[in-house]
């Protein structure tokens, strides 16, 4: 398929949700290096990366709307990424969890019995 | 009405499914799918071992919406406290007492809670009655507790009604 050129508004429509798309992926990948424990980078790709493909996604539509036919299967994309995200977050804390890895010494633990979180009995 | 469509709102989300996936609308496509939203329900429900039924569907979707400018903000607290310079986040495990039961509602409610600000949730209570939630910055963590409560754990009472 041809590059279809784009004019005045739908140009700068879409350029400029694929900026904010992967300026968040960016940010998002920032963090997981950044923040100081594993369950602390956890949060940066789980949610960042949401709104980072959201920001793609919203502009791949708009492009192949405007230049060929309307299309919006981009949003099974995001459908499978609102299914997948949480449940790969939670498997990881959860390895996380069990595996007992070291912790930022100010994270506060406020469970009431932390053992009936755990393997041990 | 039970016996051709055991899950009215899977056979729905098949035949939109279907659609996106095709990319066209036409009366051909749309019988074809109907079809198949018709038959895969029927030919896997006795493998649903998780019955659980929306009883207000507008409120599903109000939730679904809810959720969408949510996930928007949660992204901006993240990427703020990424990329403010100064490290003092204040990370806590919380321990949520659940109200709602069900497979179900508790899996929607602990996936919300991992897309929402600053949460992650990490396992539930042995007896299934709590969730152990990861917060990245938390000042007062009775006021998250209270805040997911009424936002969301109310609403999904009243969609599942359970």
């Amino acid at each position: 398929m041809n590059m279809t050129e784009l004019h005045g508004w739908a140009d700068w429509l879409v350029s400029s949700l694929i900026i904010i798309g992967s300026l968040f992926a960016l940010i998002g990948s920032v963090g997981l290096a950044r923040l100081p424990d594993f369950m602390a980078r956890l949060h940066a790709p789980t949610k960042s990366t949401t709104l980072g493909v959201g920001g793609v996604i919203l502009g791949s539509i708009i492009y192949f709307s405007v230049t060929t036919a309307f299309s919006w299967h981009e949003l099974l994309i995001t459908i499978f990424l609102f299914l997948t995200a949480p449940i790969s977050a939670h498997l990881l804390a959860k390895a996380g969890l069990h595996l007992e890895l070291k912790r930022v010494e100010n994270t506060r633990d406020l469970r009431a019995q932390p053992n009936q979180y755990s393997d041990e009995d | 009405m039970s016996k051709i469509l055991p899950a009215p709102f899977l056979s729905l989300f098949l035949l939109v499914f279907w659609l996106l996936l095709q990319n066209t609308v036409t009366p051909g496509l749309i019988v074809l799918g109907a079809i198949l939203s018709i038959a895969i329900p029927l030919y896997t429900n006795r493998g649903r071992d998780f019955p659980a039924t929306i009883h207000k569907p507008f409120k599903a979707i109000e939730y679904f919406f809810l959720l969408l400018v949510d996930i928007l903000i949660s992204n901006l607290n993240i990427a703020a406290i990424i990329l403010l310079p100064s490290r003092h986040i204040k990370p806590a495990l919380i321990e949520y007492p659940l109200d709602i039961v069900g497979e179900v509602p508790i899996t929607v409610l602990a996936s919300t809670i991992s897309l929402t600000p600053g949460t992650i949730t990490a396992e539930i209570r042995r007896d299934g009655r709590a969730l152990m939630i990861h917060a990245l910055n938390v000042e007062d963590h009775e006021k998250l507790i209270a805040s997911i409560k009424q936002r969301y754990e109310m609403r999904l009472k009243e969609i599942f009604k359970c």
